[in-house]
Order: C-alpha cells, then sequence, then structure tokens
C-alpha cells in the first residue's frame, strides 16, 4: 500500500478511536435529541387547569355584561367591590378585578389576588382579555371579532431585482441553520486540526518522529496526517448532517413553528463540506507548522491561539453580517482565507451569495492551502527533530527560503 | 560494490559546523563503528545519510544511489533520540511500522513473534509500550529497526541505556546480522563496544573526520613501540630499551627508534632470560581516542 494511504488509515483509525473524539460526535445528536424529547415530554408536564377556576369581577362601565366561560374560567359579576373582597376572602372566587369608570379612555384593569404573582396567569389574562374585547366589539359578526383578536399573519416575500420571489427567503428560519452549522464546522475544524497539533506534539516527546522519518518523507508524512485527521473531521460532520436531517424531522412535531421550515438545501450542503475541506486543509496545515517549531503539545496549543482568532472573528462581526450581508466589509472577510468558511456559511443564510465572490473566496482558500503546505513542508524538514528549543522568527524566514 | 558513499558532506548551523568536510564508504556486509565523543557530528551524519535533514554541499549514495523510497525500506535505522507510541501494543507497533517500510500484517506479525521470543519478550506483545521497561521498549525499537530484514542497518548509540543482559542480547543480534551478510553501520562513544563488534571504523571530532580505516589499520598506526613481556626474573638493563614499567605481572618495555620488537626478542634470548609471554603492546581505542582527541585540544 502507498505510505501516505498507510499514514492516513493510522491517523483516522487512531482519531476515530478516540474516546473524546466518540464522545464529542455523539454529543450534538444526543443534545438535540433530549431536547426535541423535553419539547414532547415538557408540555403534559406542565400543569394544565381543567378544573373550573372562578373569577369575580365588578363592571364600573356598565356595558361588560356578557358573560363568558372560557378554558374553564368562570366570570362571576359582583355589584360592589366589597361583595367581590368577600367573595375573595372566602374563596368563592381565586381572584377577582375591576373595570374602573375611565376603563375606555385609559385600558387599566386592576386585579386582586390573594397569592402574589409575577403576573396574572395566561390562561386567566387571555380570558379576561377575550371577555373584554367580546363585549367591546358587541354587535359585530363573529367573524371580525375573531380577527381583532388577532389581526396580523405576517408571510414576507423577497424579491429580486426583477421582481420574481428571490431563491433564498432569508429570515429567522433561514438564518439558524447556517449559524448553528457554523458553530458546528468550527467545532470539527477545531477538533482534528487540534488533534493533529497534539499528535505531532506527541510524537516529538515520544521520539516517534525521526523512526517515521526514516520510513517516509516529510511531505508524505504531513499529507498522511492531514487528510488522515480531515477524514475523521469529515465523517464527524457526516454524522452531525445525517443526524441533522433526521432530527429536524421529529422536532417538527413538538417545535415545528419555530423549526418547522427549517431545511438543508443541496445547495447548502455542498458549500457547507467544499468550506469545512477547504477550512480544515487550511487549518491542520497551519498547526501542522506550528507542531513541528514548538518543542512541546502544550506549547504548540498556546501558539496555535494566533490562527484559531482569526477564524472566530466573523462571529465578532455577526451584527455586520446580519445588517448588510452584502457590505464591504463582509466581502473582504468572505475572501480572507482564516474568515472565509464562517463568514460564508453564515452569509449563505442571509442571502445568495454572488457566484464571483463564492470563487474568488475558494480560489484564494486553495491557493494558500498548497502555499501553506509547501512552506510547512520545509518546516518539517528542518524542525520536527529540534527538541527542545523553539526557532526565532527570522531562523523560519531563513529555513523558507533554504530549502 | 560500497553499500554507502559520502562525499564531503558539509553541515552548517548558523556559524558553528556541524559536520565539517566528510568523507567514507562503507563496504558491503561490515560492521562500519562512528565513533568520536558527544556532540563530534555522529547524529547529524547520520541524519544526512538517513535523508532526514539535507547536506549543506556534499553527496550521499546508498547502495549506488540517492535514497528514495525504495532504498529507504531496504534500511533499518534506530535513531538515537527514539521512541514508540506510548499507547500502542508491542505486536501492534511492530505491524505498523513494519508496514511504513513494506512489509504486510501476517509477514510482520510472524517475524515479529519471532524476534519477541528470541528477546524472551513474547508474554509482553498485547501490553502497551508505556507498561514496558525501558530497556525492552528499546529492545522492541531494535526489533522494528529489523523487521522487514534490511540490507543496510544503521544504529545510533545502540547500547545506550541497556543493561548488561540485553547489551549481550543486541551484540548477539547484531553479530547475526553481519553473517547473514547484512551491512551495519553503529556509532557510539564507547570504544570497546568497535573494538568488540568493528571491522572498521571513522572517528569524527568537531565535524571532521580524525582516524579512519580498518580496527587493525588505526591501531598499528597509533602503535607506539612498546613490548609487554612477562619473564622468569629481573631483566636487566636491555639495549635499546628506554623505560620499564611494571603492568599487568609483566613488564612494558619502550623502544628507541632504531629497535624493532623482533631484535629486541633476539637480544633477551641471547640473554638467556625465560620469557612466558611476549607481546606487542597496541593501545586500545580509548587510548588513541584520548590522544586523538587531546591533540585537537591543543
Amino acid at each position: 500500500m502507498n505510505k501516505t494511504l498507510l499514514l492516513i488509515k493510522h491517523e483516522f483509525l487512531g482519531t476515530v478511536r478516540r474516546k473524546a473524539f466518540i464522545i464529542l460526535t455523539i454529543a450534538f445528536p444526543l443534545i438535540a435529541l433530549l431536547g426535541i424529547l423535553a419539547g414532547q415530554v415538557l408540555p403534559g408536564m406542565i400543569k394544565t387547569t381543567t378544573t373550573t377556576e372562578k373569577v369575580g369581577f365588578v363592571d364600573q362601565v356598565g356595558i361588560f355584561t356578557q358573560n363568558i366561560t372560557e378554558n374553564n374560567i368562570h366570570l362571576i359579576p359582583y355589584s360592589t367591590e366589597e361583595a367581590a373582597k368577600t367573595a375573595l376572602e372566602q374563596k368563592d372566587v381565586t381572584e377577582y378585578f375591576i373595570i374602573p369608570s375611565d376603563y375606555i379612555s385609559t385600558g387599566v384593569i386592576h386585579i386582586y389576588t390573594l397569592t402574589s404573582e409575577i403576573a396574572p396567569g395566561g390562561t386567566v389574562q387571555s380570558a379576561i382579555s377575550d371577555f373584554l374585547l367580546n363585549n367591546l366589539l358587541k354587535g359585530n359578526s363573529e367573524a371580525v371579532i375573531t380577527r381583532a383578536k388577532n389581526p396580523l399573519n405576517i408571510t414576507s416575500t423577497t424579491l429580486t431585482s426583477g421582481g420574481t420571489p428571490a431563491s433564498n427567503q432569508g429570515g429567522f428560519s433561514a438564518f439558524i441553520l447556517p449559524y448553528i452549522f457554523s458553530i458546528l464546522l468550527l467545532l470539527a475544524i477545531f477538533t482534528s486540526s487540534g488533534y493533529l497539533l497534539q499528535g505531532l506534539g506527541e510524537e516529538k516527546e515520544n521520539r516517534v518522529m525521526e523512526i517515521l522519518l526514516s520510513s517516509i518523507s516529510p511531505r508524505q508524512l504531513l499529507a498522511g496526517k492531514v487528510l488522515g485527521l480531515g477524514a475523521a473531521g469529515l465523517l464527524q460532520i457526516i454524522v452531525w448532517l445525517i443526524s441533522a436531517n433526521f432530527l429536524l424531522r421529529m422536532a417538527s412535531a413538538s417545535w415545528g413553528n419555530v423549526l418547522g421550515s427549517l431545511q438543508i438545501t443541496p445547495e447548502f450542503l455542498l458549500l457547507g463540506i467544499v468550506y469545512f475541506i477547504l477550512g480544515y486543509l487550511l487549518m491542520a496545515i497551519l498547526m501542522a507548522g506550528v507542531g513541528s517549531i514548538s518543542p512541546t503539545a502544550r506549547e504548540g496549543q498556546q501558539m496555535s491561539v494566533i490562527f484559531i482568532m482569526p477564524v472566530i472573528i466573523p462571529f465578532y462581526f455577526l451584527p455586520l453580517i446580519l445588517e448588510n450581508s452584502d457590505s464591504i466589509a463582509v466581502r473582504i472577510l468572505t475572501f480572507i482565507p482564516l474568515t472565509a468558511p464562517i463568514t460564508v456559511m453564515v452569509r449563505s443564510g442571509l442571502s445568495v451569495i454572488p457566484v464571483w465572490e463564492l470563487l474568488i473566496s475558494i480560489g484564494i482558500l486553495i491557493l494558500s492551502v498548497w502555499g501553506c503546505f509547501v512552506l510547512t513542508t520545509k518546516l518539517f524538514r528542518t524542525y520536527l527533530l529540534m527538541y527542545g528549543k523553539r526557532p526565532d522568527l527570522r531562523e523560519i524566514v531563513r529555513s523558507f527560503r533554504a530549502s | 560494490m560500497f553499500s554507502i558513499e559520502v562525499n564531503h558532506i558539509l553541515k552548517t548551523y548558523g556559524k558553528h559546523a556541524a559536520v565539517n568536510d566528510v568523507s567514507f564508504d562503507v563496504n558491503q556486509g561490515e560492521i562500519f563503528g562512528l565513533i568520536g565523543p558527544n556532540g563530534a557530528g555522529k547524529t547529524t551524519t547520520i541524519r544526512m545519510m538517513m535523508d532526514i535533514i539535507k547536506p549543506d554541499s556534499g553527496d550521499i549514495k546508498i547502495m549506488g544511489e540517492k535514497l528514495n523510497d525504495n532504498s529507504k525500506n531496504k534500511i533499518g535505522y534506530l535513531p538515537e533520540e527514539r521512541g514508540l507510541y506510548k499507547k500502542m501494543t508491542v505486536m501492534d507497533t511492530i505491524i505498523y511500522f513494519a508496514s511504513l517500510k513494506g512489509v504486510d500484517a501476517p509477514l510482520a506479525r510472524q517475524r515479529g513473534e519471532e524476534l519477541l521470543k528470541r528477546a524472551d519478550l513474547l508474554p509482553h506483545q498485547n501490553k502497551r509500550i508505556e507498561e514496558l521497561s525501558r530497556g525492552m521498549s528499546q529492545i522492541i525499537q531494535v526489533i522494528i529497526t529489523v523487521i522487514h530484514e534490511p540490507d543496510l542497518i544503521i544504529l545510533d548509540e545502540p547500547f545506550s541505556g541497556l543493561d548488561p543482559v540485553n547489551t549481550q542480547l543486541l551484540k548477539d543480534l547484531i553479530r547475526d546480522l553481519k553473517n547473514k551478510g547484512k551491512t551495519i553501520i553503529m556509532s557510539t562513544h564507547l570504544m570497546n563496544d568497535i573494538e568488540e563488534l568493528c571491522d572498521r571504523l571513522l572517528m569524527i571530532n568537531k565535524g571532521r573526520a580524525v582516524l579512519y580505516g580498518s580496527l587493525a589499520e588505526v591501531k598499528s598506526n597509533y602503535r607506539n613501540n612498546t613490548v609487554l613481556v612477562e619473564a622468569v626474573g629481573e631483566l636487566g638493563d636491555i639495549e635499546g630499551v628506554t623505560a620499564q614499567t611494571p603492568h599487568n605481572g609483566g613488564v612494558e618495555l619502550k623502544l628507541d627508534a632504531k629497535t624493532t620488537p623482533q631484535m629486541l626478542l633476539e637480544r633477551l634470548v641471547k640473554k638467556g632470560i625465560v620469557i612466558n609471554r611476549f607481546e606487542l603492546s597496541t593501545p586500545s581505542l580509548t587510548e588513541i581516542f584520548i590522544k586523538v582527541v587531546g591533540d585537537e585540544h591543543e
């Protein structure tokens, strides 16, 4: 078998057998599943009043005559406030409210209870509200009254400049998926490139490196490690995507109004995978470079922050991206190799990214992956066997030129 | 054919020349010793032979060609800085490193079992490397070095950290490999290992080659014209002898420039002295080493 393939296999199996990797891979679908189950079980656990609740009221305006019993709330009229108070004290009613004579102009309703509460219970409040509306709109048809209770059902359509509906309608549900996915992408990129850094550090500390290099070239070592761990990361992403699809279908039953319209489009899937692969490759190669010049795994992790920060930067610019996803600043973030993956993921949920921008962004990423690969191979050759000392910047630049 | 040809290699780190214009050849089937004090440039030379670092100038041919993927599979290399994956089991480690040298798993397992058995480590084959003692894991590293039955074996300080039992085991293994026609290069700073095992040697000091040749040649070049004699009774004054020092129950006689050992023997016989032992005293490698390195210091 080709030696690079052997290394890929070794690194891949070594990673997917790690406990931390397995836990992380399963954790997300599991947490989501728990959330969904909670969504189905909790409403059943929340106590719904099945017994009739009696609420007293005093009408000082004189038009609220139509008594109603709605959602097990029974409204009982009292002629004076004292009568209502006595009824409350004798526990004939659980609470009472007063419609003061200036209600029509102020809208103020006083509610009196024996138990203190943050806000009047939802069912009681909506029963009172319905009761007031029914009486205020007396004489109108049932349909008008129903509409007055719920006057606004928004459906919005984004039109293109040509006047036809745009293919990406934006909105909360269109945004939330790319957002969640970009976090997962980040996590997958960081875990697998983190393993790479850790692995290199361990091999340096274990002194396995030189034995490896007597069988394979630095280039084979770098390619094998990057691709092997990348395959493990890709597996993780695929597990998450498949379970996300499955979970979304389950979720629409309980969280239907929020998540019902969520769906993973093929375009989004393609973008996600392309940017995972490129983003991961760049990150992994940079991490390998860091790993090769740092004497221990721990020092490598500290140094890696330099490259991790730019990748998260798009999250700091989130308000900007949300407000105007086509602005110059956002475009620049799309073109910078390290910020591109997350920026593109988030943007794709908000608007249609012009194809030329994507092509430039992907092109720059591919070029930087290749460039970093060539440079890191040189670093590997020079520094993999330098134990216990870290080269300074000038030495690194010199080694780029030398080999 | 030479197994290795090294021509005028040079490697500098900053202003410091780690290896300075070193050339040597290694014949097929011999044990070649690379000796020198710590920091002399032995490991750098070996790393350049393995193409792990590139020389600034000069060239190295392994089995007649530049090192490539194919010839790498024919070399077994035990680096001075060595270790294994701590979490892997002994057998998995052997199989993995064998696979990187192009040996498939069943064959690697079979050979691995044989070698482990020989080292009395077979019961440990399913243990993790971290559970082994340092000496044991070093033996595993040696097994990995020879698992693909390489034609050329390079051992950098192979005996460091081994107890006497394992040292003997490794020496026997090295002799076995030589008997099978393998070429072996070993570096060491322990001279008696070289005297015991090597056919030819190269001594480097401060990056430069200071001695090169067969063990016998090197020794005879550094012969100091002394003879060890064990005799019955006093020797008395002998013509051509400048000094007599007691040595190991005998006397070491230092000869002047005009006198050869043969002439000394004749004179002793003429004097009627009963000789129990007459031996040309050649200096040990240690003495040569100290002399050469000492001269360099001056």
